[in-house]
């Protein structure tokens, strides 16, 4: 029977009655007392010469308080970048300012340039249409290819626009090479990973307030990750010790990424909310959102796989041009490198691994990670190769896939491309998805779809991803400015019941439900005696935030770590109370007991003694029950699986339709499968947006087209199917306590190659052997219409 | 400023407002009933949808002036009146059939319009009725299972 608490329990979200009620408290449901709003004038050009900013007539407006431009903002820093990748040459990247409002020049369509702030959202709005730019638009550079090839500089101090030319490994490049050159059959893919807007549905927010009796700043943003934000923004660009600046990041609407970085606006109402005197309000509208919020993917890739008679892989070589952007956002560099290259061995036992990687500066807007960051490019490039290749050499992809997989017995498996892989099964996933997509009855369902005209095809995706992000050690020397374990402190109250501090931060994961489950698993108490606390800098005790899958692995360890401390205080409060010795205690469902005795006392007893300590081993211990750990992980963990698609194809509309979709994953234990499926779910959908509908489009001047809902097109309820989704092939990771390997970002990650190569497979007896993403009606009509002439 | 008066999920509210002033700024900024979202200026997305005379409206694209004697319901009018989830909320709380929940007001409203019209639309019915709802969370899979359910609970 399945449990109905603790860990492996569907228990219900707890989160939910607030949202379902109207209650939730996002950053613009918050209001200050005479607070102003914010507007930001943003460049409508992608390049050009600031030459004046006229705002005398804007700042007479009525109901205006102030207007800024950059002038007003000499002495901030710029907007930090927080990882540095060296150049092959030995250089460190090239990091040109990104300042808080464009100095001199404007550099992608949205760039912001000056602030109205004023009474009313409308009058600052209204005012802003009094600002008077003087602005010479300058040629732009789009495309990537021509800003490594004497394009315009989008930076004038940066050549050729290259931020850095990277390779990994090094090391490895003449045995590739080799390889490659004396390999019986080498296939080769271009493609391109199109660039995506992540689109949480809550618009990014931001309010500063500054209490001048204390000295202290305190923003409320959209953030993933508060004490991040705090330490970029107080340390770097504002130069606010962390004790005078408090970052509260209240519910969020979502993230996919997109709000772990650290942005201007919200330096902006930090630092101008103590200018005016005033709380200052910002609350990004759509089309800002397209304009500002650090976008994803963008990736120009050729790769090159070797394989033997047998088909055996003997090499993968790669090349990329990451698109940056203008500016460099806070973890783009390590996007297309160390969340990249590291991935390139895939499920695959290829021995011989070598990529290169240009960043490249483009008059756009900057590109950082969006979910799966790094990851979905590299499964994508293998996975399509990989399809290409079987076609190519006349074996089944699925026997071609399982010829290469890594063997289950070969764990732990250190790869060519630096990760050592602890733990997997990956013929596991693919036998329960084969089993889940009933293989044997496709031949029929071709024939039926082809009986009404229709193309039917089956893709097939394996992947592996790096999560639970990271080691503190080894992504200090991969170049990360920042350490990635997580804090967390776990305090008993008087009467028993226990408040979680977690650095993790939820923004739709669920972690007031699945966090509460582990500390009630632990402590063998009701789920309902737990309280998640989370995304206050002044209540948490430190945090790294979310992404990368990491929080039940790293935050979830850090509360698994603080709970051991709490239980082991706790049979020492215990052998006191029942004059036993420690170890002679025992701490099982919510009771301490001594061993071969009938001696019990319970947590509740346990806990008052801590904090009403008359009858207390004073001598040992200090009174309270309250612990903190900061929990880095040994290394990242490894989720992986094998997603299969099924599509139908018009051959003559070129309309996609998706007939079904399976997906087997080892996410390793799992606290709730509800929420995990529903991770998987979401991840999903994207990874189906970015295959079928979604694309962020820029024209060669730097207009950005798709900049608003009519344009992108989101994946909406008619566009995607419901899914099969199984978790049950699981291999514990061997390094965290609870044996987690993280669940957010896998469905991203492995559905676009599933779904393209289903589409592939559909038109290939059409001599279509590629489409690049977004597969849409025009692009297969087309690739249909180029096979047949 | 023109003055407006209508029922907000049962109450009669009247106010101030400029001629341009939407309904969505009207319930959140005068009455601060913020459980009705904004996600974007083009009236795609869905997050403001509330009930203007028993009918589906998204609230960012009806002024609030042209609402002047109107009975509307937001999110914060669905529940029981002893505050217990009514039947659509508790659906979407049995099958997670949300994340963030940012899009969720949006998507209760929708769904109750959907299942005075239909008690029990088909998969496809419930997928083509969203088409003006968009989520970035669940994938829609538990939203439709959340509706499914709700419609079974309400015997449709």
């Amino acid at each position: 029977m399945p449990k109905d608490q603790g860990i492996g329990a569907s228990s219900k979200r707890r989160e939910d009655v607030r949202f379902l009620t109207g209650r939730g408290q996002y950053t613009d449901d918050i209001n200050r007392p005479n607070q102003t709003y914010a507007y930001f004038l943003r460049s409508q050009v992608a390049h050009g010469k600031i030459n004046a900013i006229g705002t005398a007539a804007a700042a007479a407006a009525p109901g205006v308080v102030a207007v800024f431009t950059a002038k007003d903002l000499e002495g901030a820093g710029g907007v930090p970048c927080g990882w540095q990748v060296t150049d092959r040459n030995g250089e460190p990247m090239k990091e040109p300012k990104h300042p808080i409002l464009a100095e001199g020049k404007v550099r992608h369509v949205g760039d912001p340039i000056a602030v109205v702030v004023a009474e009313s959202l409308n009058q600052a709005r209204d005012a802003a249409e009094l600002i008077e730019l003087d602005i010479d638009e300058l040629p732009a550079v789009i495309d990537m290819r021509a800003a490594i090839a004497g394009g315009a500089l989008v930076h004038d101090d940066v050549p050729n626009n290259l931020c850095f030319d990277w390779e990994f490994i090094g090391d490895n490049k003449a045995a590739v090479d080799e390889a490659i050159a004396g390999a019986h059959h080498v296939t080769t893919l271009e493609l391109y990973n199109n660039r995506l807007v992540a689109n949480a549905m809550e618009p990014r927010a931001a309010i500063g307030d500054y209490d001048s009796s204390r000295d202290e700043h305190t923003l409320y943003t959209t953030s993933q990750n508060p004490h991040v934000i705090r330490l970029l923004m107080g340390a770097f660009v504002l130069s606010i010790p962390e004790h005078k600046l408090r970052v509260v990041a209240p519910d969020v609407g979502g993230g996919f990424g997109s709000k772990i970085y650290h942005y201007a606006e919200e330096a902006f109402v930090t630092w101008a909310a103590k200018a005016v005197g005033r709380p200052i309000k910002w609350v990004a509208d759509r089309s800002e959102s397209f304009m500002s919020d650090a976008q994803g993917r963008d990736h120009l890739t050729k790769v090159e796989l070797a394989m033997d008679a047998e088909g055996n892989f003997l090499a993968l070589r790669c090349s990329t041009l990451a698109n940056m952007g203008a500016y460099l956002s806070t973890f783009a560099p390590c996007v297309p490198t160390y969340l990249h290259g590291t991935l390139l061995a895939g499920n695959y036992k290829t021995p011989l691994i070598y990529t290169n990687v240009k960043a490249v500066f483009t008059n756009t807007v900057p590109v950082d990670a969006y979910r799966g960051a790094g990851r979905p490019e590299a499964t994508f490039q293998i996975e399509r190769t990989i399809d290409k290749a079987a076609r190519e050499i006349g074996v089944d992809p699925i026997e071609l896939r399982r010829r290469n997989f890594i063997a289950t017995d070969a764990f732990p498996y250190q790869t060519p491309v630096a990760v050592q892989y602890d733990t997997g099964n990956y013929h596991a996933t693919m036998d329960k998805a084969v089993a889940m997509a009933d293989l044997g009855g496709y031949e029929a369902r071709k024939a039926a779809s082809a009986a009404k005209g229709k193309r039917r095809g089956l893709g097939v995706a394996s992947y592996i991803e790096a999560c639970g992000i990271a080691p503190s050690s080894l992504v200090g020397a991969l170049g990360a400015r920042a350490g990635l374990y997580e804090a967390a402190t776990v305090r008993v109250n008087p009467t028993g019941n226990i408040s979680v501090f977690t650095g993790s931060h939820s923004h739709g994961q669920g972690h007031e439900t699945t966090f509460a489950q582990v500390v009630a698993e632990m402590l063998g108490c009701d789920e309902g005696a737990v309280d998640i606390v989370h995304g206050d800098t002044a209540r948490i005790p430190f945090g790294m935030g979310t992404y990368g899958s990491r929080s039940l692995a790293v935050g979830g360890s850090a509360i698994v770590r603080s709970v051991e401390k709490i239980i082991a205080k706790g049979k020492k409060i215990a052998a006191h109370l029942m004059e036993a010795s420690d170890t002679d205690v025992n701490f099982a469902n919510g009771k301490f007991t001594v061993a071969g005795t009938d001696k019990a006392v319970d947590w509740g007893t346990v806990a008052l003694t801590a904090y009403v300590p008359h009858n207390f081993p004073h001598d040992k211990l200090e009174p309270g029950l309250e612990e903190t750990s900061f929990y880095d992980p040994a290394n990242f963990t490894y989720p992986a699986g094998t997603y299969i698609c099924e599509v139908e194809v018009d051959p003559d509309t070129g309309r996609v339709e998706i007939q079904s979709f399976v997906a087997a994953d080892d996410f390793g234990n799992v606290v709730n499968p509800m929420i995990v499926e529903g991770q998987v779910h979401g991840g999903l959908a994207q990874g189906i947006g970015q295959a079928l509908t979604e694309n962020c489009v820029y024209n060669s001047d730097g207009q950005l087209l798709s900049a608003s809902y009519m344009d992108y097109a989101m994946p909406r309820a008619g566009d995607v199917p419901s899914f099969a989704v199984d978790h049950s092939c699981v291999t514990p990771c061997t390094h965290n306590p609870l044996g987690v390997k993280g669940c957010g970002e896998a469905g991203a990650i492995g559905s676009p190659p599933a779904l393209v190569n289903a589409v592939v497979d559909a038109l290939a007896g059409l001599g279509v052997t590629h489409i690049d993403m977004p597969v849409s009606p025009g692009r297969v009509w087309a690739a249909i219409q180029a096979a047949k002439h | 400023m023109p003055s407006v008066s209508m029922t907000v999920n049962g109450k009669s509210v009247s106010g101030e407002v400029e001629g341009r002033t939407l309904l969505v700024q009207f319930l959140r900024e005068d009455l601060k009933l913020t459980g009705t979202h904004v996600g974007c200026d083009t009236s795609q997305c869905g997050a403001c949808v509330v009930h203007v005379n028993g009918e589906s409206v998204k609230a960012c694209t009806v002024l609030a002036a042209a609402c002047d004697g109107a009975s509307v319901a937001t999110i914060e009018g669905m529940a029981n009146a002893d505050g217990s989830l009514g039947v659509i909320q508790q659906a979407f709380q049995d099958n997670h059939g949300l994340q963030c929940g940012f899009c969720t007001p949006g998507m209760v409203m929708s769904a109750a319009d959907l299942l005075k019209r239909n008690p029990s639309p088909s998969e496809a019915e419930i997928r083509h009725w969203l088409e003006g709802n968009i989520c970035r969370c669940t994938g829609y899979h538990n939203i439709v299972k959340s509706i499914q359910a709700a419609a079974a609970s309400m015997g449709g």
